[in-house]
């Protein structure tokens, strides 16, 4: 696939708005290798975003609009929350339906891509809070993994309903004290991610959104691991530094501190053993490709 | 740019696309005796669907069952069980934004359950159809006939119908497809019938051939954009209405809603066109009027025919769609009549509210009689409430005293 679809007619070039014009020379279309790095050098997919000044989940996007293998045929499912704020922002296509259906959302929108488009591949990603992911949806997250339906389910964790004030949420940690908690949340957090494996992912990662070649990686496994095997789930840590008292500035350091070793963001992995046999064959292609890219340009040279 | 019409090609179980008016109004017909959930599955057989999602409830249960058999035949695209009702709406609007004819069913609470979703289709401009095979709602659980659901339904800016027979069904499942996937309609249909009455009797039904069916779906005539990245977008806005508190987004959000139910008015035109008017009378110049939808219009049929016994004409207006609500239709039919008798199956009577808020001189209205959980509508009581508001004098009905 390429930027063929969003080519504009030569007689019209001059009259597009400047960012159409934009995306189409300089967008990443097309291209199979595009990832974080080229977050700044060249039109991305999200522009503006209304979050908070320094909010995790803006890198959080970023990242993963910048790892899409296929965005030009990707379509993404959103659910209430602050990511509905960003999600109008996106320049692929994205729906906002209700609070806590993305996953059955994206169920008849995947099934209805596969039936319109036989032998074309179209990417479903859903990308949901965890109030929608946990809460208030777990019964339809749960149900499309169930039934192996072929998108990602990307939940971005901060441990409360964020753009309601900070309720507390399933992912909270036990004891935290928040509205709707008042004398501390008296559960543990739910451990989605063993339920996911239980429930019949084929690929589940659970980290922070700290380190941009991280993100790339686990998105573009999740994401072709979807398309050939069934569901995937990424639930990463974004931490809303509005409700735990920090500023701007301390997402990041708060990310790193929630990822080490002992602490509940510490990276984890659950691959399938037909995941693991599809991405090592990628991954033995792409060193395949790459070994005779290199020969080809030293026979060059 | 060299254009290519689906019209006379075959799909791949051989039907033709028809030309939907050809197909309905002159190919030739033939009859069958076949249950209300049987007709469902013949209509849908011919409705070139993309997508089913199904859930089971009585009394629709049957008819989602039966287009599980048409998708194992090859009629459908996909079909598949979704985990509850609100799920199941939910994935009937994914597969719809994806560009898919959609099709489902449901009834009573699982209606209720699912209530969420019916606004955001018609904001999203969804043009799915479902079946809704109208039961009981209220605590204790009743798996009976009640169209109560219904008075929910006209208030989300979806379509709504109500067929009173089989006949009905199987030719609005069709044309429903028709009127709803308009441009300048493109809303979604709940197309209503009384459960069991219409689900699990048999009636003779003329149907189209097997071998003809609606042309597809073209999400490229939607008045919004099909989301699947056939034509995409820069982005999707510049500043998102949503939870803004200023003019602009007010304004945005409350110019939407006129649209929504300014689609539903210009759905009218062609409603008009494909049900032969929104209404339909007989004997309509009689002084006394029965005006109903759904069953209750067979039972009065039955009533009228058995006060011709007596000597008393009255006539009849079946409704046939509440959105669009065919109020100057009502308001012109009934402007002669001395009394209006709106027989319901339901608690409220929410029809007879409808009718008054359309008519004069309100008092001409009976909203009588009213049945419901479950129970029949004999027309001996719409006999009795007819002469009752006639002033004469009527035997105490059994187990009404």
């Amino acid at each position: 696939m390429s930027k063929e679809r969003i080519k504009i007619a030569p007689e019209f070039f001059d009259i597009m708005p400047p960012e159409y014009q934009d995306l189409v020379t300089k967008a990443t279309y097309g291209n199979e290798q595009r990832g974080w790095k080229d977050i700044g050098t060249s039109k991305e997919l999200i522009e503006e975003h209304s979050l908070c000044a320094g909010c995790p989940e803006s890198m959080a996007f970023r990242y993963i609009l910048a790892s899409l293998p296929n965005p030009e045929d990707t379509v993404m499912v959103g659910s209430t929350g602050c990511t509905s704020l960003v999600f109008p922002h996106v320049a692929i296509h994205n729906i906002h339906s209700l609070f806590g259906n993305q996953n059955a959302v994206a169920s008849g929108l995947k099934r209805a891509l596969m039936v319109r488009f036989p032998g074309r591949v179209k990417d479903v990603v859903v990308l949901a809070g965890d109030g929608a992911t946990v809460d208030i949806g777990l019964d339809m997250t749960m149900q499309a993994w169930f039934r192996q339906e072929k998108f990602t389910t990307i939940c971005f964790d901060n441990e409360l309903y964020a753009n309601t004030g900070g309720q507390e949420s399933g992912l909270m940690q036990k004891g935290f004290v928040a509205k709707m908690a008042p004398v501390g949340k008296g559960f543990e957090k739910v451990r989605l991610p063993e339920i996911a494996r239980e429930a019949g992912c084929h690929y589940i990662v659970n980290c922070t959104v700290s380190k941009p070649s991280l993100i790339e990686k686990v998105v573009k496994n999740a994401i072709y691991v979807a398309r050939e095997l069934g569901p995937t789930y990424l639930q990463l840590y974004t931490p809303c530094i509005l409700e735990i008292g920090k500023n701007s500035m301390e997402g990041l350091q708060e990310m790193r501190d929630a990822e080490k070793p002992t602490e509940r963001f510490a990276y984890k992995e659950y691959i399938s053993e037909p995941a693991k046999q599809l991405l090592a064959e990628m991954a033995a292609k792409d060193k395949e490709k790459k070994a005779a890219a290199k020969q080809l340009a030293s026979q060059g040279a | 740019m060299e254009t290519k019409s689906v019209i006379g090609t075959q799909n791949k179980k051989g039907q033709v696309y028809t030309d939907a008016r050809v197909m309905m109004n002159e190919a030739p017909r033939t009859d069958a005796f076949f249950t209300g959930s049987e007709v469902i599955k013949e209509a849908v057989r011919r409705a070139s669907v993309d997508v089913m999602i199904a859930y089971p409830i009585t009394p629709q249960s049957e008819a989602a069952a039966l287009i599980g058999e048409l998708f194992a035949e090859g009629y459908i695209g996909d079909y598949f069980r979704g985990e509850s009702e609100f799920a199941v709406m939910g994935q009937c609007a994914g597969a719809a934004f994806g560009g898919a004819r959609v099709f489902t069913t449901t009834a009573g609470p699982g209606t209720m359950r699912a209530m969420e979703n019916f606004p955001m289709w018609a904001g999203a401009r969804l043009p799915i159809q479902v079946i809704v095979t109208c039961r009981g709602l209220n605590s204790p659980l009743s798996i009976q006939p009640d169209t109560l659901e219904i008075s929910y339904l006209i208030q989300t800016g979806m379509l709504v119908w109500h067929a009173e027979t089989a006949q009905d069904f199987y030719d609005w499942i069709l044309k429903g497809y028709m009127v709803s996937e308009e441009p300048d309609v493109h809303l979604p249909l709940a197309l209503c019938c009384d459960g069991f009455f219409v689900t699990h009797t048999k009636d003779t039904v003329m149907l189209t051939p097997t071998d003809m069916c609606l042309p597809p779906y073209d999400p490229y005539r939607s008045p919004v954009p099909c989301m699947d990245m056939e034509c995409p977008p820069v982005r999707m806005m510049r500043d998102p209405f949503v939870m803004k508190s200023n003019y602009i987004s007010y304004a945005t959000h409350a110019s939407w809603q006129q649209e929504v139910w300014a689609a539903v008015e210009r759905s009218r035109k062609h409603t008009i066109a494909w049900l032969d008017g929104l209404i339909e009378t007989e004997n309509g110049d009689a002084d006394i009027l029965l005006v109903a939808s759904g069953t209750a219009v067979s039972q009065g049929r039955e009533a009228i025919r058995l006060l011709e016994e007596d000597g008393i004409r009255v006539g009849l207006v079946k409704i046939k769609t509440i959105r669009p609500w065919p109020g100057e239709e009502i308001r012109e039919a009934t402007k002669n009549a001395k009394h209006i008798i709106v027989p319901e199956f339901n608690v409220t009577g929410w029809l007879a509210r409808e009718i008054k808020a359309s008519i004069p001189d309100t008092d001409r209205l009976v909203a009588a009689p009213h049945v419901f959980g479950g129970m029949t509508m004999p027309p001996e009581i719409i006999v009795s409430e007819i002469k009752n508001a006639l002033g004469i004098r009527t035997e105490v009905l059994a187990g009404r005293g």
